[in-house]
């Protein structure tokens, strides 16, 4: 284990999206100090147990992490960097809402040692935000990205969102357009996928969304169009400029560990993956967060393989071979089809998702692997 | 209360579909404290689910209720529940001939339907007594002089003093118990006479073996008689009779001539004790078998496929479950180049098909694959050799067949006479020889057409339900092999023959049926990673054509706050949906698909 990262889940939100099925709650400022608090007990707890550990990246995510202060976000990271040894070139990343856009309040937020911001902008087209009831405007969005960067943030990510109600190639075009045109070093691009629990699930709304050919459309319109702006894809979603992928994000899809904190936060840690409970009441009035083992066999190759798929550089069964024992001429022989029918690259035991292979990658990967 | 034959009294129930059969069955349960009302589930006779939710009666069930009447005398009444559909006439034909009676109940504001004409005449064809009942008084559309003098226009009865109930509510229910004595006869009988009695139902039961239902017609049968069935020729020693109480069966020793009860005997197989036929003593056998008893053969035959290959123990057993059950059902092991390894069996008719398909799902938790009916083709090759074919696979060569013939049935179809035009274009769709028709009154008539059985075999009772407004009934009988040109139709997914699709057909409706088998298929395979063309052929050459494009998006694009548990288990469910389908080459195929070839309307 040589690299470890923090996620921090912030479960407040002003406003509840109407697509969103994260664990979140009403923003309340008595609770959320005492969320903060317990925060830091935890903290404590873990370096109490396991040692004063050496991280690359901490996480603020929710919810809607930037509803907290910069004084309670300078609380929690000077706590963290007693109870962590901080690398020298660690990524401090946190999601905000666009809605949030003065410059001064940057400033702030930058100098608690956020280095890191990533905006939920999902589109520049006014139609499209209000069908989403976002609570920002396209100009907003483009002014807090603008601040945020002269307030001394150079790592600056933006959400796109694909496949949104009413959205067509040429909405598509300007919203990526205006996203190439700003100081933005990453880009994720996120199919809109309709979850069960949401109010968006719902007859009315879903036919108002591109059907699945139209969104692959989109989808490749994405990868191309960033790309001719120097966004590189590297995973199935993410696009960034040259060194400036998510440390935070590719702990996940390499399978290194992570410790969450907080109401509904997941860790994977020491072989093993859990969560804390999706409750804000257990969490800030136990002493120590609860947890939930989700998956009795995780970290296998099945696991492994499923996660490097993700990426564009592939899965390398040479590498794979050196952790875990698997039939590789099986899964050569499977992986023949897909050659053939342009959904996968393979050249020196390395497989690799295409373009179209990503789009249809559950498949795929579910054949291959699991 | 000793033995007494003329206070016992037989009888059944006939009735449209929801005119009220049941529920008055329940009331008349209640009425004679046969059952606690604590225990009284709704609609206690059909106690199968798919009974309960089809609103049908499957199995034949009897009980037995003693009944008080009002002037002070102890009655046992034997009630006797029979099936409704056409797939079991020769079942209903046997339950009748166990009763001396028949209650006819009428909706009092739908009045008389096609069921209730087609069930009535079965009673009467049986020489039982007819007692009309009015049901449904309570409702406000409720117009019962109307019915009660459409009774006696249409079937001919004397009905103006009929009992005017509620069935749900109770009303005047007592009134039909007073008239079951003084309406319907006392069985007759003489204990002396040899043993007769008919067998008319049969089930298993795991620790007496199988129970036979009886009307001792003659004489007398008790614990230790040695019995013979007269048609199986199998014999038995009686270890326990009596009768059929609500819930469970009274062992009271012995049955006299006249009565209805149960006998059990330790019987391995049902196959030994056929409906229709006649038990008698072995020691003091009569004469001669009761007349009606005939060995019902299946008609439609099917391919039946565990979904999952490796439960195909489990599907075996709980074929040999449900036969124990049910005779009429047939079954040996097949194997199939798509499916792998099933059973060809064979049923009664469509309905029956869909039933024990339903139970084999629902009573043993199975997921099968059914294929498209067929019937039993007969083909004499050029070599003289004739040859049976009950499965579509088999069908030999065209090249090497001399004659190919088909099974025709005799059918009778009875309708008001407004439906009549739409009845002839039916049977002329489905290829029907128009024999007769005769006007029964100014109302209805009776149309007799040939019609070859595997067009009837699919959908037409449905069909002829839906042009008639459910007003026609519908019975045949089998008459014989005619040659007929038939062809058999391949279906092909990417280019190959999957053989649980092929099936047999009159060569004047391959292409068409073709077509829409290709459309239907269509619809029902969802799109896969890669283009899946649909080919519907006849011998080499391509009828029909259709694609499933390949779909374009399959994926998980969001990062779920690094919950990869989340991302695992929504990849390992979707593999886990793709269990349900079967793989053709690279081609998945819902198990749906299968059954969607054989909506052709």
């Amino acid at each position: 284990m040589d690299r470890l990262g923090v996620y921090i889940h912030i479960p407040f939100c002003a406003r509840k999206c109407p697509y969103c099925d994260f664990y979140s709650t009403r923003y309340n400022k008595e609770t959320v100090s005492l969320y903060v608090d317990a925060l830091i007990r935890n903290f404590r707890a873990f370096s109490l147990e396991n040692g004063k550990k050496k991280i690359v990246s901490i996480y603020f995510g929710g919810g809607t992490p930037i509803l907290l202060s910069p004084s309670q976000f300078d609380l929690l990271l000077s706590s963290l960097s007693e109870c962590f040894s901080f690398s020298e070139d660690i990524e401090i990343t946190t999601e905000a809402n666009p809605s949030m856009s003065d410059k001064n309040k940057f400033s702030e937020y930058r100098k608690t040692g956020l280095n890191r911001i990533s905006f939920g902008v999902q589109s520049f087209i006014e139609t499209e935000l209000r069908s989403l009831q976002r609570t920002h405007t396209s100009e907003g969005a483009i002014r807090a990205i603008e601040n945020a960067y002269s307030a001394g943030f150079d790592n600056i990510s933006a959400d796109i969102m694909l496949g949104i109600p009413h959205q067509t190639k040429e909405s598509l075009s300007s919203t990526l357009e205006t996203a190439g045109n700003l100081p933005l070093s990453h880009i994720s691009a996120y199919m809109l996928k309709i979850e069960e629990e949401t109010p968006f699930n719902s007859e009315e709304i879903i036919k108002t969304l591109p059907d699945d050919d139209t969104t692959a459309e989109l989808y490749l319109h994405t990868i191309e169009t960033l790309e001719k702006k120097g966004f590189l894809q590297y995973e199935i979603s993410n696009f960034a400029k040259k060194g400036r992928q998510s440390r935070h994000n590719l702990l996940y899809w390499k399978s290194s560990d992570y410790i969450g904190f907080g109401a509904a936060a997941h860790s994977c840690y020491l072989g093993s993956r859990f969560a804390v409970p999706s409750d804000i009441t257990s969490f800030t009035e136990n002493s120590i967060q609860g947890k939930i083992i989700t998956d009795e066999n995780p970290c296998d190759f099945s696991e492994y393989a499923m996660l490097r798929l993700r990426l564009t550089e592939g899965l390398s069964l040479k590498e794979a071979e050196e952790k875990f024992s698997f039939d590789k001429e099986t899964i050569l022989h499977r992986a023949e089809k897909f050659r053939k029918a342009g959904l996968v690259n393979v050249s020196d035991d390395v497989i690799s998702l295409t373009k179209n292979g990503f789009l249809v990658s559950n498949g795929i990967i579910s054949d291959l692997v699991l | 209360m000793s033995f007494n034959r003329d206070n016992i009294r037989n009888f059944c129930i006939v009735a449209h579909i929801d005119h009220g059969k049941s529920t008055l069955a329940d009331r008349i349960l209640e009425l004679t404290e046969t059952v606690a009302v604590r225990d009284m589930e709704n609609q206690l006779l059909d106690n199968m689910d798919i009974e309960r939710e089809r609103g049908i009666t499957i199995k034949a069930r009897a009980v037995r209720m003693k009944y008080t009447s009002l002037s002070g005398d102890e009655y046992f009444f034997n009630l006797i529940d029979t099936p409704g559909h056409v797939d079991f006439n020769y079942e209903v034909s046997r339950s009748l001939a166990a009763c001396e009676g028949a209650i006819l109940v009428v909706d009092a504001s739908q009045g008389i339907e096609a069921q209730t004409l087609a069930n009535t005449y079965l009673a009467i064809d049986h020489d039982l007594e007819i007692l009309p009942v009015v049901n449904k008084i309570d409702l406000p559309s409720a117009r019962p002089e109307v019915v009660c003098k459409e009774i006696e226009d249409v079937i001919g009865i004397p009905a103006m003093d009929a009992p005017r109930i509620s069935a749900k509510t109770g009303v005047n229910v007592r009134d039909v118990l007073e008239r079951v004595i003084t309406d319907i006869p006392a069985p007759k009988g003489d204990d002396d006479k040899p043993l007769k009695a008919l067998i008319f139902d049969s089930y298993y039961d795991s620790y007496k073996g199988v129970i036979i239902y009886i009307r001792v017609v003659e004489g007398t049968v008790k614990v230790g008689t040695k019995i013979k069935l007269m048609a199986t020729g199998a014999e038995f020693d009686v270890v326990e009779t009596g009768y059929m109480g609500a819930t469970e069966l009274v062992n009271v020793g012995e049955l006299h001539a006249g009565e209805v009860g149960y006998i059990a005997a330790s019987i391995k197989n049902i196959s030994d004790t056929r409906v229709g036929d006649t038990v008698t003593d072995a020691e003091n056998p009569c004469e001669e078998a009761l007349s009606g008893y005939k060995k019902v053969n299946p008609m439609v035959f099917s391919g039946v496929y565990p979904l999952d290959g490796a439960k195909y123990g489990d599907l075996r057993d709980a074929l040999e479950k449900l036969q124990l059950n049910d005779a009429s059902l047939s079954f040996e092991p097949e194997t199939s180049i798509a499916l792998g390894f099933g059973f060809r069996c064979g049923f009664l008719g469509l309905l029956h098909m869909e039933i024990i398909q339903e139970r084999i799902e629902r009573e043993y938790n199975l997921d099968i694959i059914t294929t498209a009916p067929s019937v039993i083709y007969k083909v004499t090759l050029t070599n003289g050799e004739e040859k049976y074919i009950d499965n579509p696979s088999n069908y030999p060569d065209p090249a090497l067949i001399e004659v190919a013939e088909e099974p025709v049935v005799k059918s009778n179809i009875l309708v008001p006479s407004e439906f009549v035009g739409n009845i002839m274009e039916l049977c002329k769709e489905r290829r029907g020889v128009f024999k007769d028709m005769k006007y029964l009154d100014e109302t209805r008539v009776e149309l007799h057409y040939e019609l070859p059985l595997n067009e009837i075999v699919y959908d037409f009772f449905d069909a002829l339900k839906s042009r008639t407004r459910g007003y026609a009934s519908f019975d045949y009988e089998f008459m014989g092999y005619v040659p007929s040109k038939l062809v058999k139709l391949d279906i092909l997914l990417n280019g190959d023959v999957v053989d649980a699709l092929s099936f047999i057909v009159h060569i004047d409706k391959a292409y068409a049926r073709g077509r829409k088998i290709a459309e239907n298929l269509k619809e029902n395979i969802p799109r896969q990673m890669f283009e899946i063309p649909i080919q519907a052929a006849i011998g080499g050459k391509v009828i029909a054509r259709e694609t499933v494009k390949a779909y374009r998006k399959d994926v998980l694009a969001k990062c779920y706050g690094g919950d990869i548990t989340r991302k695992k288990k929504l990849l390992e469910k979707q593999k886990e949906g793709k269990k349900r389908m079967r793989q053709f080459g690279t081609v998945e195929v819902p198990s749906e698909a299968f059954t969607a070839v054989l909506k052709i309307d």
